[in-house]
């Protein structure tokens, strides 16, 4: 069968969705910031997918996914670091237990 | 790129993504998460590949690969806690939210599934992707380009900063 | 000269107003107030009787004070032979009284009120005298009662005084009730209470002759309760807890002798109401009678004296009962000097041995001879032996009971009595060894405030009565008179039996207290049950006690009790009813109202507890929410 858009598309959602259920129920933070970093994949290949098959003259989606990957990067380097002082003060990894703001 | 076996190679990567993004949100061990993780972003680099996106392919590994699951593992590293086996890795919430991503992969697997999309079949891919993006990168979107790069500087200080001991 | 005679009891007034306010605290000022200007009443009421034995007409001032469609109340004057005749008495003996109380008050801590008291009654007694009208004299009735409560309860912190002078309101004021229940019938019936006006009412006939005997009657009610006749003689012996000169003032010669003076005043209306006169002659011997037999077993010089007074008041009262205004007259101001007199030389004798009882006095001639002197004169003078004083106003007396031999059988015993026990008081006080050695010792003749007092009276009590000597041309009864002025006849008969009579009273009384060859205790052993009852008052105090103090005393805790129980409970339960109201409005307030206002704040609250459960502080919750708005979302839009 031809491999069309529909499908990277439907990878693309899964793979979105299974990333959307980690930041949902991990406990770990890192866990979470891992599941975001499934979500940021899924989001690229969106955008190469659409790249590919819409405009594949144009590199914009190609561009495009290259400063989502920055990005992600940035995002999980001042998210890992802030999970370590999180580590370091309150001991704990667990984002469930981290509540301060609870009523 | 030989179109026959491009649907094997699609299948075979997206099962391997599927799978390893699942055992990624599922499993008790951290550590093993990180790994799957790498397969994971490994996968969707070849994903990358059949789309005939060989920079990004490249660059996902540099990066992502490379770099962030390194970086996770480093974090997992620190961050150690003693993984019991009564420690639990998901949360109270699993229930709700298997039923809403489902939900919404549903939805969306519907949407698209009704949408026409705007495909162009006669697509030329290029094959030269690295320096047709390179051109582009510092011609039309050298100001992103900058500002990323600034992003990045303004990351790596941040992160500095926030995670050093006083 | 008598336009102004309203000076004579202005000065008293005056004197009480200014020793009240002013001068209390300096004594001598205080007295020589009081005495001056009853002095100066005194020489008034000389120069009043000298223009009045000139001229005997009457003279009346009169002024209107409240005016009534029916009846008008007016302030007045009435000056004629009797108000003179009583002025003269009233002011000299208040004089000589208060003289005397210069020495006998001497040294008490209430010297200074003792004569603003002394002055206020002189001041009623003389408006008494003077009023023209019902009305009027019944103010200053009321007043001189007033003055006697306060001068008989004068040493107050002693009980029985301040019994004794409630006593003596009460039952005065008994009397007064049936007073002021003869000014109302007058009033009705004349139209007026002017005393000319009634009397000419009276004797014109114009007054139904039954309501005029009422009337009478219960004016001489008046009469009965102030100069203690029979039955409400009871406050005279205990009004003995006063002092001295207060006796001898008030209740020897001016206050008891005010209702002698009302119904002497008033005969018009007993004279043709002859039934009303036998009535009051009646009470009188019952008085006299009874008064007499009592004081002959008394052992108080005080008391003997004053059922003495009782009975000579008796005496009065039956001569005016029976018609004889001249003799009612006479003995009033006979017996106020002899009676005045022997008071004081009590006060005299107690004021030297420090008893009142005869019982231990004895032998005191010796020491006290003006004393003893004095008294012994005033003795004769009430026995009535001539030629004193007292002879003459009790040969009248006797006289005004020709045509009524009950009454003169009577009045004879009552003259023997008399007599008997007057010397008994005087052997048992003066003769004879002194029974109690030691107050013997102690006695001694009083300071000369007292004794001149005495001297004065004793000349009076001898020759008071001479105005009356029946072979006189212009005698008393010329003077003083009812209707029209008459010469008296003597009535030698009647006058060697009732000296026979005086002097068989002295003569049992001599052997039986100076020779004791008859002794009184083996008369009083075989009379046992007489002399108890005799010595007991005839138990009127204890029958009063028990038939009318006892119920009404009763009958006023039951009204407290109704008072407490009855009209308390009913306010206590409105009390308690609007505590119980105010109980609900609080119970609504609390649950209701409150209720309404914790309620709304508990609904937010509870409300807020429910939604703020969505802030667990927990980041994927969050992250949940926003997926499931995404998703619903799409569901909308696309699906």
């Amino acid at each position: 069968m031809e491999i069309s858009l529909a499908h990277y598309l439907a990878l693309a959602a899964i793979l979105f969705g299974i990333g959307m259920f980690g930041v949902l129920t991990r406990r770990n933070a890192v866990g979470i910031l891992m599941s975001i970093e499934l979500m940021f994949n899924a989001v690229n290949i969106n955008l190469v997918a659409f790249n590919r098959f819409v405009t594949p003259a144009d590199f914009t989606g190609q561009i495009f996914s290259i400063f989502v990957i920055v990005a992600a990067a940035a995002e999980a380097t001042v998210g890992l670091a802030i999970v370590l002082l999180i580590y370091r003060n309150f001991r704990d990894i667990f984002v469930d237990n981290i509540n301060l703001m609870k009523w | 790129m030989d179109s026959a076996i491009v649907p094997y190679l699609f299948y075979l990567f997206s099962f391997m993504i599927v799978v390893s993004g699942l055992l990624v949100v599922i499993m008790k061990n951290i550590f093993h998460c990180a790994l799957f993780l790498i397969i994971c972003l490994f996968s969707v680099a070849g994903v990358y590949v059949l789309l005939g996106a060989d920079f990004i392919a490249a660059v996902q590994v540099l990066l992502y690969v490379g770099a962030i699951a390194v970086l996770m593992i480093f974090a997992i590293m620190l961050t150690a806690k003693v993984s019991g086996i009564g420690i639990k890795q998901q949360n109270e919430q699993v229930p709700i939210a298997i039923i809403t991503t489902v939900a919404f992969v549903a939805i969306a697997l519907y949407g698209l599934g009704k949408t026409i999309w705007n495909i162009k079949t006669d697509a030329v891919i290029p094959d030269n992707t690295t320096m047709a993006i390179g051109k582009l990168l510092m011609t039309t979107y050298v100001v992103p380009f900058e500002i990323v790069s600034v992003v990045l500087l303004a990351a790596l200080i941040g992160a500095i900063v926030i995670a050093r001991r006083n | 000269m008598r336009e102004f005679s309203w000076i004579i009891p202005l000065l008293p007034l005056l004197s009480f107003l200014v020793i009240l306010f002013f001068t209390r605290e300096n004594r001598k000022l205080s007295s020589a107030i009081s005495i001056g200007a009853i002095a100066l009443g005194f020489i008034y009421a000389i120069g009043l009787l000298i223009r009045q034995l000139g001229d005997n007409s009457e003279f009346e001032m009169r002024f209107a004070w409240a005016v009534f469609p029916t009846m008008s109340l007016e302030v007045g004057i009435l000056i004629d032979s009797l108000t003179t005749m009583m002025l003269v008495v009233v002011t000299t003996v208040s004089m000589l009284v208060q003289i005397y109380s210069l020495g006998y008050m001497h040294g008490d801590p209430r010297f200074s009120r003792y004569f603003a008291y002394l002055s206020l009654f002189t001041f009623s007694m003389l408006g008494l005298v003077l009023a023209n009208n019902f009305f009027l004299v019944f103010i200053f009735w009321e007043l001189v009662g007033l003055t006697s409560y306060l001068l008989i309860g004068f040493w107050f912190e002693k009980k029985s005084a301040s019994d004794a002078g409630k006593k003596a309101f009460i039952t005065t004021r008994i009397g007064d009730l049936g007073f002021i229940v003869g000014i109302l019938l007058l009033s009705i019936y004349a139209g007026t209470l002017n005393y000319r006006e009634v009397f000419a009412q009276a004797a014109g006939g114009v007054i139904p002759t039954a309501a005029l005997s009422l009337a009478g009657v219960f004016i001489f009610c008046g009469a009965v309760g102030k100069s203690a006749q029979f039955p409400l003689h009871v406050w005279l012996p205990d009004a003995m807890e006063g002092p001295t000169p207060v006796s001898a003032l008030i209740h020897a010669a001016t206050m008891v002798a005010a209702g002698v003076y009302l119904v002497a005043r008033s005969m018009a209306i007993y004279a043709a109401a002859p039934t009303a006169g036998m009535v009051v002659a009646c009470i009188g011997i019952i008085t006299a009678l009874l008064a007499a037999s009592i004081a002959l077993v008394q052992n108080d010089i005080k008391r003997i004296l004053a059922y003495s007074t009782v009975s000579q008041l008796g005496y009065m009262i039956m001569a005016l009962g029976l018609g004889s205004f001249t003799a009612g007259t006479l003995h009033l101001m006979t017996h106020a000097f002899f009676k005045a007199l022997l008071f004081l030389c009590a006060g005299s004798v107690i004021h030297a041995v420090h008893t009142q009882d005869i019982q231990f006095m004895g032998g005191l001639r010796g020491k006290m001879k003006i004393t003893f002197w004095a008294m012994f004169i005033a003795a004769l003078s009430i026995a009535g032996i001539p030629p004193l004083s007292g002879f003459w106003s009790k040969d009248e007396i006797v006289t005004a009971t020709m045509g009524h031999p009950v009454f003169m059988v009577l009045t004879l015993l009552v003259a023997f009595m008399t007599a008997f026990y007057m010397f008994r008081l005087i052997f048992l006080t003066f003769f004879g060894a002194p029974r109690d050695q030691q107050a013997y010792d102690h006695a001694h003749e009083s300071p000369r405030s007292m004794t001149t007092p005495l001297q004065i009276l004793m000349v009076l009590s001898i020759c008071a009565g001479w105005v009356a000597i029946p072979w006189l041309k212009e005698g008393y009864s010329m003077f003083v008179y009812f209707h029209e002025p008459e010469a008296t006849q003597p009535h030698y008969l009647i006058m060697l039996v009732s000296s026979v009579v005086a002097l068989s009273g002295i003569g049992l009384a001599y052997l039986m207290y100076y020779k004791r060859s008859i002794s009184a205790d083996a008369l009083a052993a075989k009379f046992k049950p007489l002399y108890t009852t005799l010595y007991n008052k005839w138990y009127f105090d204890e029958i009063y006690d028990r038939v009318i103090i006892k119920p009404v005393l009763a009958l006023t805790s039951g009204l407290w009790i109704f008072d407490n129980g009855v009209i308390d409970w009913v306010v206590n339960f409105f009390g308690k009813f609007t505590i119980w109201v105010s109980g609900v409005k609080q119970w609504f307030d609390v649950h209701i109202v409150d209720g309404a206002v914790n309620g709304l704040g508990y609904t937010v609250w509870s409300f807020g507890a429910l939604i703020r459960q969505v802030q667990t502080g927990r980041v994927q919750l969050y992250g949940f929410f926003i997926v499931f708005g995404i998703v619903v979302m799409l569901l909308i839009k696309v699906v």
